[in-house]
């Protein structure tokens, strides 16, 4: 689909406009952290870094009611849960975070079992992007195969070529929100590829790439015992991580009725592999840690087809002791 | 640096130690990392500035059986005193080697200070700190970014320490405990609203509990599956008794050393309520956390003569 053109100064009225079939949620400052926000005329917006939350929280939620119940065991009643089916546009989505997004639908939406909760939430739901021109200092989305104007998981992508905005509808429903701005010329599509070449260019880059065999043989190798060891075993990398989608199921329940919950879980914690018998196969921090690097670059690439990491550097950021991935991938890949 | 990296190497060198827990440089502006040192020629890579905002105490029961040193602020140190009251570590095995702390930076409140704009490089010379970004530089002083839990410090000598590399700076720049005399000013609603937007931000990561030295239980409450205490949800009552019987199960034993609000990812800052704790213990029973190690815990005493009626 040909590229668009949008004054910047026309945003507001576009969104606006979205605004009037749909809730639109925008990344604003609030309390110190840039977030999606519902939008409203006059809201101002954050558009100069990623959302501290990742975007999965949308989608899958730290903590969701399944289904009710009512009744005992031999005889109980299950009802749904009333969902939510406001329309839903989200602008000023980071190419990471869509992607992020589209590695989860192979997970969620696999034909075999289709979670329809989340389901129901991706097809309400329209993303717009907004391509990133200057990496923040822990970016590393092309390392994992990302690319700051990235398109995979987008309905549209905007770029930000200085008074304006490039605008490149991706999908129908991409189409359906953009599909009425002006076309906009050659030089304005040559204007936002240079910046993309430019962004792509200061992206710093680490050998992800040779992870996923190399991790196949290293089990049991002597590295784990040096990456884990200052880990102190919180899941702040894992709930902030766009791609980390692991959780615990429980039952809610006052005598008769009752609610079946899922909650987000980490592999970082020890009784994520509790077993009712009281046995844990992964007693240590080495094993825990072991587990969430080889998860994502070793066992999603093999039974998903990627690695399941894009790059936003939020795990970089949080980490309460520095745990910087970039520098566990390097480690990695230097080993012989 | 210099003085610390050699009694680093000499303790190493001269085996009279294992393992020395330190910091060494991070990978972010400003940012140190825990590193863990076995070998005497590897001291190199040991630091010590006001980007050593980790507990590092933390880590000392992990090694039980090991002969550890451990570089440690007057906080850290403090909590090294409580382990050993609480028979945690064993005293023969652990060397405490005080650092000169003259407070450590505030993430949070720098951040504000920068209106929350990326920090892509900065040095440390003394007391000053230069910060910069894409096309912006500024030179701030230390104090003026101080983490809160330095701001009220009260003991920035290292207790028990068995090596004192240089003067503790910088005396406290706030009253102990006037946040607690904050928060009483506020009618019982404003403060249930104040902790209500505290509890709301957490995304149960936990990674308050797994920085706290302190909370070292084998099996956390939150955790525990039968009977199961508390729930998972976010729920905020859920959230709500996860925090408030974790600082209850840390009065008179919490030392302020701010690892909990370090380590939240979410800004969760709940050391008002700490700091109540804390100024409660001492006003009861004249008891201050971690300035020595004998004795028994303040709250698992108990006299024949204690002058309340309920306690007998």
């Amino acid at each position: 689909m040909a590229v668009k053109i949008l004054q910047k100064k026309d945003l507001p009225c576009l969104l606006g406009k979205w605004s009037q079939s749909a809730r639109v949620l925008a990344p604003a400052r609030q309390d110190e952290m840039t977030n999606l926000a519902p939008w409203e005329p006059g809201a101002e917006l954050d558009l100069g870094r990623n959302t501290w939350k990742p975007l999965k929280e949308l989608f899958f939620p730290r903590s969701e009611r399944m289904f009710a119940y009512t009744g005992d065991r031999m005889n109980a009643e299950l009802s749904p849960i009333d969902q939510d089916h406001e329309q839903t546009v989200v602008f000023g989505v980071r190419p990471c975070d869509a992607r992020s997004l589209a590695l989860l639908d192979r997970v969620f939406l696999d034909e075999r079992f289709t979670d329809d909760l989340y389901k129901a939430k991706r097809e309400r739901t329209v993303l717009v992007g907004l391509g990133c021109n200057k990496p923040l200092r822990s970016c590393f989305c092309t390392s994992v195969a990302g690319d700051p104007h990235g398109t995979e998981g987008l309905d549209v992508l905007f770029v930000d070529t200085g008074d304006e905005y490039a605008v490149y509808p991706l999908t129908g429903r991409g189409e359906a929100l953009v599909g009425e701005l002006p076309e906009g010329s050659g030089e304005v599509e040559a204007r936002a590829s240079a910046l993309a070449d430019l962004a792509r260019d200061m992206m710093p880059r680490y050998p992800a790439e040779v992870l996923p065999d190399k991790l196949t043989h290293m089990f049991e190798h002597e590295i784990w015992d040096r990456i884990h060891e200052k880990c102190l075993g919180c899941a702040a990398c894992a709930y902030l991580c766009p791609t980390c989608h692991c959780f615990d199921v429980t039952d809610e329940a006052k005598t008769t009725e009752g609610h079946r919950v899922r909650n987000w879980d980490s592999c970082m914690f020890p009784l994520f592999t509790l077993h009712t018998s009281g046995h844990n196969p992964r007693t240590s921090g080495k094993q825990r840690m072991r587990q969430r690097i080889m998860h994502k670059f070793n066992y999603f690439p093999v039974n998903s087809g990627a690695i399941a990491c894009v790059g936003c550097g939020r795990c970089v950021e949080v980490c309460p002791v520095n745990t910087d991935i970039r520098e566990v991938i390097s480690e990695i890949g230097e080993v012989k | 640096m210099e003085e610390l990296r050699r009694v680093i190497r000499e303790m190493l060198a001269g085996g009279k130690v294992d393992l020395v827990i330190a910091y060494a440089k991070g990978s972010l502006p400003l940012r140190s990392t825990p590193v863990f040192i076995r070998n005497a020629e590897d001291a190199e890579c040991a630091v010590f500035d006001a980007t050593c905002e980790n507990n590092l105490s933390t880590y000392l029961p992990r090694y039980a059986g090991k002969r550890l040193a451990v570089v440690a602020k007057g906080c850290d140190a403090r909590s090294v005193q409580e382990y050993l009251r609480e028979r945690q570590l064993d005293p023969g095995n652990v060397v405490v080697i005080g650092v000169p702390c003259q407070g450590v930076i505030g993430r949070d409140r720098l951040s504000r200070r920068l209106s929350g704009k990326e920090i892509t490089g900065a040095e440390m010379d003394g007391d000053t700190v230069r910060v910069r970004g894409d096309g912006w530089e500024e030179t701030l002083q230390l104090f003026e970014v101080l983490h809160p839990s330095c701001e009220t410090c009260e003991v920035k000598e290292a207790p028990g320490a068995a090596i004192k590399l240089g003067e503790a700076a910088a005396a406290q720049v706030a009253e102990p405990f006037a946040l607690v005399d904050d928060m009483e000013r506020l009618t019982p609603d404003e403060r249930w609203a104040y902790f209500t937007a505290q509890f709301e931000k957490c995304i149960r990561c936990y990674a308050c509990r797994q920085a706290c030295p302190g909370c070292y239980c084998k099996e956390c409450f939150v955790d525990r599956s039968a009977p199961r205490w508390v729930g998972g949800t976010d729920d905020p009552s859920d959230t709500a008794i996860f925090h408030i019987i974790r600082a209850l199960h840390l009065a008179g034993r919490c030392v302020d050393c701010g690892a909990c609000v370090k380590a939240c990812p979410m800004g969760v800052d709940l050391r008002a309520l700490n700091k109540k704790l804390e100024r409660d213990v001492r006003e009861l029973f004249g008891f201050t956390a971690g300035l020595e190690h004998e004795g028994k815990q303040v709250l698992s005493t108990f006299r024949a003569d204690d002058p309340n009626d309920f306690i007998k």
